[in-house]
């Protein structure tokens, strides 16, 4: 169990690193179960990463296999963030630092609006795909529905589009 | 209710909403922790949303430094827990629970039905934490600049928030 926990955490969120431990290195699962296992995560809410873990480790060593692994997985990264929380705490009013953050966070801005558009980019070439992530923009920012709810009134509307569709 | 009560209820409830990941869920986070709860201001939330990102690990890292900076570690660990538990049981439910074959439909089915919702989300979140960031011309440059990069490169997102970062301390 330890070089379980070991080995996730190597891996920090980041996919390739990932993919090349679980299949590469420790032989977990092959290319195609890697494959299957990930897009099914991606089907599910959730970050994909945190559900691929909790998914293998639950295969190899039932529920206490699945914590472990996610322990293994979050553990580091927490604790970084613990740190960054706390000087954020006492260091974010500075004005230096203030002026870093303001950089730092129009960039994150950006690298989520990238991101979006990377995801937009294949999915809005159906008319109606489009017309599904407009529906989203307008409750979430013009009428300013909660999450909840906009997934309640569209995700019945998008699955019967796709279940009509898919062949 | 107790602080870390009200972390657990809200990020659990947005672990079972989170398609697509964690980035889905960031105009809903903003809603609850900025404009409800006024837990922060809306520059304080663009900047943890920055640090979350600028620290190596899965997004859900987001809830981590929310639940700590409202309520210390403890409201870290809660807040986590509360946004991976849920979905991760999920996850390992429905991964046992359903063979290959049997899946393969219902997953195209659910996969095409949850993009373009997803694409939505996402694109409304990066909306939300723009505006939050975005208060001159120079931040605005950083936003767009570094979304045509993420969008047309494979540069490493550490040099872009880095960058911003530098970018913000020599001429802010």
């Amino acid at each position: 169990m330890g070089f379980f926990q070991a080995g996730i955490l190597g891996f920090g969120g980041v996919l390739p690193m990932a993919r090349r431990i679980v299949v590469d290195d420790r032989r977990w699962l092959t290319q195609t179960e890697f494959n299957e296992l990930f897009s099914l995560c991606q089907s599910l809410p959730g970050a994909n990463i945190t559900n691929l873990t909790a998914a293998l480790g639950m295969r190899h060593q039932g529920v206490t296999g699945a914590a472990a692994a996610l322990a293994g997985l979050m553990a580091a990264p927490m604790v970084i963030i613990f740190v960054l929380s706390d000087l954020y705490g006492l260091y974010g009013t500075l004005p230096t630092v203030r002026h870093g953050l303001a950089g730092l966070a129009a960039a994150a801005a950006g690298l989520l609006l990238g991101t979006a558009g990377k995801i937009a980019m294949p999915v809005w070439k159906l008319p109606r795909n489009i017309a599904i992530s407009a529906l989203v923009l307008t409750m979430v920012l013009a009428l300013h529905l909660s999450l909840p709810v906009t997934m309640l009134l569209l995700l019945p509307l998008s699955l019967y589009i796709s279940w009509r569709r898919t062949p | 209710m107790n602080i870390l009560l009200q972390l657990a209820v809200l990020f659990g409830k947005l672990s079972l909403l989170a398609v697509g990941g964690a980035n889905a869920t960031v105009s809903e986070i903003t809603r609850q922790v900025v404009d409800i709860r006024h837990w922060l201001t809306p520059a304080q939330f663009a900047q943890l949303y920055a640090i979350s990102n600028a620290a190596p690990g899965p997004n859900v890292l987001i809830s981590t430094i929310i639940g700590a900076h409202v309520a210390g570690i403890p409201g870290g660990i809660v807040a986590t827990l509360a946004m991976v538990v849920p979905s991760c049981t999920l996850a390992v439910v429905v991964c046992r629970s359903f063979e290959r074959h049997a899946a393969a439909r219902w997953r195209r089915v659910v996969q095409a039905a949850l993009l373009p919702i997803t694409a939505g989300l996402v694109l409304a979140g990066a909306m939300v934490v723009a505006r939050q960031s975005d208060t001159g011309w120079l931040t605005v440059a950083i936003t767009l600049a570094v979304a045509g990069l993420t969008f047309r490169t494979k540069l490493h997102p550490l040099v872009l928030l880095g960058g911003g970062a530098v970018l913000g301390l020599l001429f802010l």
